[in-house]
């Protein structure tokens, strides 16, 4: 492919600021776009979201185009991806990065295809390929039992999205230059299909799981809603966010945002606490990223103790009290 | 409302992580011996959807799944649940396609099938976890979708959907002909009867191949294939007491913190 050049992020805001998934695709990107001697962009596509653009240049953007118009209030599929096809001919990048968000994972996928081109989803690792150049995807399958790395070898852009909280940010630099360059996509507003008529936004008090750096995750074994009043009360004293396994999402001991696994939330916080949960691996995959993972179950044979790095074997009702005063008292 | 739902059979991911192998030069996983392959999840939430459509308006289901001759198994099971026909795609050639392969084979089935107003397929197959198949039939047939949804109705013509996010659900309002991925928030997916399930192992499933709907070659290449080693070898904490061992797990994460 010739004249190809640059790696591009889809940047996503998150009350106003840049959701912390976009610092870290900028982290990796220019990481990656210093490996390939090239420039780093951003592209930011919403309403009333100006702000955005100097932001992304702290934290290591060299452009950033934004698409700043009402038509792109709400998210859709048709004019999202359109918008990108636009800018993806004009530009033409070499790599084009998504966060494996709610918005990510439906772009990504419909955006390939439109291009012409691959992606790999779900990314906990990339790299360049010091021969080849290629960029080099790793990402969970198998329920997260195995690791698979891909490349594209030969259509473009190569395409990837990434999981939140696995690539490092890199630290707000405001004495960094770059440009920001306003895009008008012109867009036949016809072609765009659906509408989005409502939004119902689950209430979500404290910090939210996938953001957390400490996430207190309860199982099966909890037997039923009234211990996660425990985790809860462990979880504001850490600074974390409360997390269930499917068994309580399922039997509605807590609401289904809380459920942690590829069927919900990914998470990678410093610290996993998982408390009377077996760890199925559908479970595991979601919990991949976390630095450090400790389990407290009653059963030494359960799955969670191959992957935690630290555990206690017993029974949570007499462990987690001790252990929840403990904390209490090191911290106060 | 003639629909087709699109499945898959996989390895069952319930299994025993213990018996979890692989085959690196293959860049496959080995199916322990005797395991039957499963309907992915997620598909079987799609069929779930698909029959919620079914029993509000009336319709037509039909399943199609790409996979060995054992696929006719997890296409029988749908029509089990209540789906009305299904069709194997089945060829040599199919199998080490990737998301953008499959999703020619599974576009070029639909187009050959001709009328329909709804594809269904789940959010993300439950072994290679690539969640582009769905999105990439859409496009190649040039139809509107919305991924990841939870509920689905029928209203004036169009279907409302209700699309998980991360902070809730957004309604969208799409008109057909569309294609949606379906999450299991949909609901438990319903159980077939004895008498149904009798009557779906009689079905005939036809098998399409490569003389039926075309073929393309995958984009995306797989390097390797591996199970990740972890270094971390769980450290157990004890004590005389379940509660002295809560008491130095805390103490134990404190030290681990500061050093």
């Amino acid at each position: 492919m010739t004249g190809r050049k640059g790696v591009i992020i889809g940047g996503e805001l998150s009350d106003g600021n840049l959701a912390s998934i976009t610092t870290e695709l900028l982290g990796i990107g220019r990481k990656l776009a210093d490996e390939l001697g090239q420039e780093l962009s951003a592209l930011f596509i919403g309403n009333e979201i100006s702000q955005a653009a100097d932001e992304a240049i702290f934290f290591g953007a060299d452009k950033v185009y934004v698409i700043d118009m009402p038509l792109f209030k709400d998210y859709l599929t048709d004019s999202y991806v359109a918008a990108w096809e636009k800018l993806n001919k004009q530009i033409t990048p070499e790599i084009l990065l998504l966060g494996h968000t709610s918005l990510g994972r439906d772009l990504a996928p419909r955006l390939a295809f439109r291009l012409e081109t691959g992606v790999t989803q779900d990314c906990v690792e990339l790299s360049i390929d010091p021969e080849t150049k290629l960029l080099q995807k790793t990402k969970p399958v198998y329920g997260g039992n195995a690791l698979a790395i891909y490349v594209c070898q030969e259509c473009r852009p190569q395409m990837a999205t990434i999981r939140e909280k696995v690539m490092q940010p890199l630290k707000r630099d405001t004495s960094r230059k770059g440009e920001v360059i306003p895009f008008a996509p012109g867009l036949d507003e016809t072609t765009i299909r659906g509408k989005v008529i409502g939004k119902v936004k689950e209430e979500v008090t404290g910090i939210k799981l996938e953001e957390a750096d400490v996430v207190i995750c309860g199982g099966r074994g909890l037997g039923g809603p009234e211990p996660f009043k425990q985790l809860e009360e462990l979880a504001r004293i850490l600074n974390g966010a409360v997390g269930a396994t499917r068994p309580p999402c399922d039997a509605k001991w807590v609401p289904s945002h809380y459920q942690i696994g590829l069927t919900g939330k990914l998470i990678s916080p410093s610290l996993y606490i998982g408390i009377a949960l077996s760890g199925a691996s559908q479970h595991q995959a979601g919990i991949l990223g976390s630095k450090t993972i400790v389990a407290i179950n009653r059963d030494p044979d359960a799955n969670i103790f191959r992957l935690a790095h630290y555990g206690v074997v017993g029974e949570y009702e007499k462990v987690l009290p001790a252990f929840i005063a403990k904390c209490r008292e090191l911290l106060h | 409302m003639n629909m087709i739902v699109c499945v898959k059979e996989i390895l069952d991911p319930e299994m025993p992580a213990s018996s979890f192998k692989i085959d690196p030069e293959a860049k496959r996983a080995i199916p322990p011996k005797d395991m039957q392959l499963v309907i992915s999840d997620y598909d079987e939430s799609a069929v779930e959807a698909a029959l919620k459509v079914k029993d509000s308006c009336g319709g037509k289901i039909t399943i199609l799944s790409l996979g060995g001759e054992s696929a006719k198994n997890v296409i029988r099971r749908c029509i089990a649940m209540g789906a009305d026909e299904g069709i194997l795609l089945s060829a040599p050639l199919f199998d080490d396609s990737d998301s953008f392969a499959t999703a020619f084979v599974l576009a070029g089935a639909i187009k050959k099938l001709g009328d329909f107003d709804l594809v269904l397929c789940g959010r993300q197959e439950g072994d290679w976890d690539a969640g582009q198949v769905g999105s990439g039939i859409a496009e190649l047939l040039g139809i509107v979708s919305v991924t990841m949804i939870g509920n689905i109705e029928i209203k004036n013509g169009k279907a409302v959907v209700e699309r998980i996010v991360a902070d809730g659900r957004e309604i969208i309002e799409i008109p057909f002909p569309a294609l949606v991925t379906v999450s299991s928030e949909i609901g438990e997916p319903r159980y077939p009867s004895l008498r149904r399930v009798r009557e779906a192992s009689r079905k005939e499933i036809p098998t399409w191949n490569t003389q039926d709907v075309a073929f393309a070659e995958s984009r995306n290449k797989m390097l390797s294939l591996f199970v990740p080693t972890r270094e971390a070898k769980c450290e157990f904490i004890a004590g005389e007491t379940p509660e002295e061992a809560g008491t130095n797990l805390a103490l134990k994460l404190r030290q681990a913190k500061s050093s």
